[in-house]
């Protein structure tokens, strides 16, 4: 008996280590560098046809400014603290307006998923809100709060909740009944269930949904800053595209458009590739 | 709560009399009218505590619903089901691990769910993992682990929740043979150190006879139990000695005949 135990044992702990992954991980640096060359070069190309066509001059400088042009506006604008403050402006709008988006879109999302007469009633509705362009939110906006930050929030939450809630009812939708069957022989009921297997198990989904309301806040804030502009309203990076238009200002909008770009892939970037690739790895789904 | 009690096993002796599972004319009908389906009909069963109990037969003979019932997933139409030993534990044919917690963590959820305290529920689980001979992979996510290590995780969980019932669903059907086999030594190792009650439901005759005190055949459609047998084979036993292999093919000869008579209306 011992000896097959023994034998059954070391078995086992052949078939175990046979079942773990070969070799190490692929080096970072290499990795950073495969990912960040391609990128480089492609703004590189891009420069080089913008400056070619202006050295070519395919038009007025004041209708295409050089890049050198753009990039002295920028050096001016940002030591007379122009973009530091319109980015600031901007990123706190937008972040309030997707954290109020987030606590709409959330517990909305959860009551679709999970309530069949709000799924009936007005599941279709916030799928349909998803396509509508939040800037149709603007003038309604000017004229229900007149030409103040909570236009500018409202438009904001309008572009943004309905990706958070459409998001998380298709993720409650593709949780496997398999892990729902699971949760319920374990004795997850009520707010456990909730708590300890629907969320976890729709997190991938909701994280997803996270990301491209961002998308869609920081759009739906550029939309609703263009044209809302004011004394009242702070100088955001909208309102510095607008300053651009109404001086007719080439370099300053062009200026202005790189930083809204530049803005919105960094906060992506940082926040929240990495939590989605976090959330999709830890779970062994595949990371592209 | 439970803790893993090393209760001494009869091995051999008829002296078994305490019941774990009664069951009286069981009965389980789904659907009505045209597409009325007898899943299951009058199965009047008793499993002792301590037993080891296979449910054979061909597709279609709601083993897996009898077993449904007996977990309280599902009721039952007609008859009465009673378990005297309180909540019992549900493997499935997949491991259906939780993907976002470690194999320490997943082991713990049925512990969490029952309040039990933090520091019985660590001791508890290194214990369990000890048990599968998982200790070194406490920290692995579930994607990391093989078939047949995500299957042992499984029946850590499943032992978490209880050490006196542990209902099985052709748990080890999607894994290779070696693993299998392997499988197969652990659960009647564990099944002799712990003295928990198994109720085990399998389409595989030899993997019955290799595990059970007791090999019980369903009828398909409606699933009546029809035969029943004791296996007295001396433990440890292996699928591919000649005890195993005789009474295997006189189960399966009774399978086949059951089978057949379907092929008759």
């Amino acid at each position: 008996m011992a000896i097959a135990e023994l034998r059954n044992n070391s078995v086992e702990a052949g078939l175990d280590a046979l079942a773990l992954p070969v070799g190490g991980r692929r080096r970072r640096r290499r990795r950073i560098l495969r990912v960040v060359v391609p990128k480089l070069v492609a703004a590189a190309c891009l420069l080089g046809v913008w400056q070619l066509a202006v050295s070519l001059h395919v038009s007025a400088d004041y209708v295409l400014p050089s890049p050198g042009d753009v990039w002295q506006t920028f050096i001016d604008q940002a030591r007379a603290g122009n973009i530091s403050e319109a980015v600031w402006t901007s990123l706190r709008h937008g972040f309030e307006g997707y954290v109020l988006a987030v606590l709409i879109g959330t517990p909305l999302g959860l009551l679709i998923a999970r309530v069949r007469m709000v799924r009936y009633a007005i599941g279709s509705a916030v799928a349909a809100l998803q396509s509508l362009p939040s800037v149709t939110w603007v003038p309604v906006g000017i004229i229900w709060f007149g030409l103040s930050q909570t236009t500018i929030l409202f438009v904001v939450i309008m572009g943004a909740f309905p990706s958070i809630a459409g998001g998380l009812v298709s993720a409650v939708d593709n949780i496997p009944p398999l892990l729902l069957r699971v949760g319920a022989a374990l004795g997850a009921h009520g707010v456990a269930r909730y708590r300890h297997i629907v969320l976890p198990a729709a997190l991938p989904g909701y994280v997803a949904g996270l990301k491209q309301a961002w998308s869609f806040s920081w759009r739906s804030l550029m939309a609703a800053e263009i044209i809302t502009t004011g004394p009242s309203l702070g100088l955001g990076l909208g309102q510095l595209l607008d300053q651009g238009r109404v001086q007719v200002d080439m370099r300053l909008m062009l200026m202005a458009i790189l930083v809204i770009l530049a803005v919105g892939v960094l906060v992506d970037a940082l926040i929240f590739a990495p939590l989605d690739r976090t959330v999709r790895r830890r779970r062994g789904l595949d990371v592209a | 709560m439970t803790s893993l009690a090393l209760a001494p096993r009869r091995i051999g002796t008829g002296l078994v009399d305490e019941v774990a599972v009664s069951m009286e004319a069981v009965g389980k009908v789904y659907g009505s009218g045209a597409e009325r389906v007898v899943a299951v009909e009058g199965v009047d069963l008793e499993v002792h505590r301590g037993d080891f109990l296979c449910l054979v037969g061909a597709s279609g003979c709601g083993k897996s619903t009898l077993l449904s019932m007996i977990a309280g997933l599902d009721r039952p139409t007609r008859g009465r089901i009673e378990v005297a030993e309180g909540r019992p534990a549900l493997m499935f044919q997949e491991p259906a691990l939780l993907p976002w917690l470690t194999v320490a963590d997943n082991v713990a959820l049925p512990l969490r769910l029952q309040k039990v305290a933090r520091n019985t529920r660590h001791a508890r689980v290194a214990e369990l993992l000890r048990l599968v001979h998982l200790e070194g992979f406490a920290r692995k996510r579930p994607h990391e682990l093989s078939g047949g290590m995500r299957q042992r995780v499984a029946l850590a969980r499943a032992l978490a929740q209880t050490t006196r019932l542990l209902l099985m669903d052709e748990p080890f059907a999607a894994l290779d043979a070696i693993t299998r086999d392997v499988l197969h030594e652990d659960i009647a190792r564990i099944h002799v150190a712990t003295g928990v009650t198994v109720v085990f439901v399998t389409h595989n005759v030899r993997e019955a006879v290799r595990l059970a005190d007791r090999v019980v055949m369903l009828s398909s459609r409606p699933g009546r139990v029809v035969a029943a047998w004791d296996v007295e084979i001396p433990r440890p036993r292996r699928m591919d000695s000649p005890e195993v292999a005789t009474l295997s093919a006189c189960v399966t000869d009774r399978l086949r005949d059951e089978i057949r008579r379907h092929g008759h209306r």
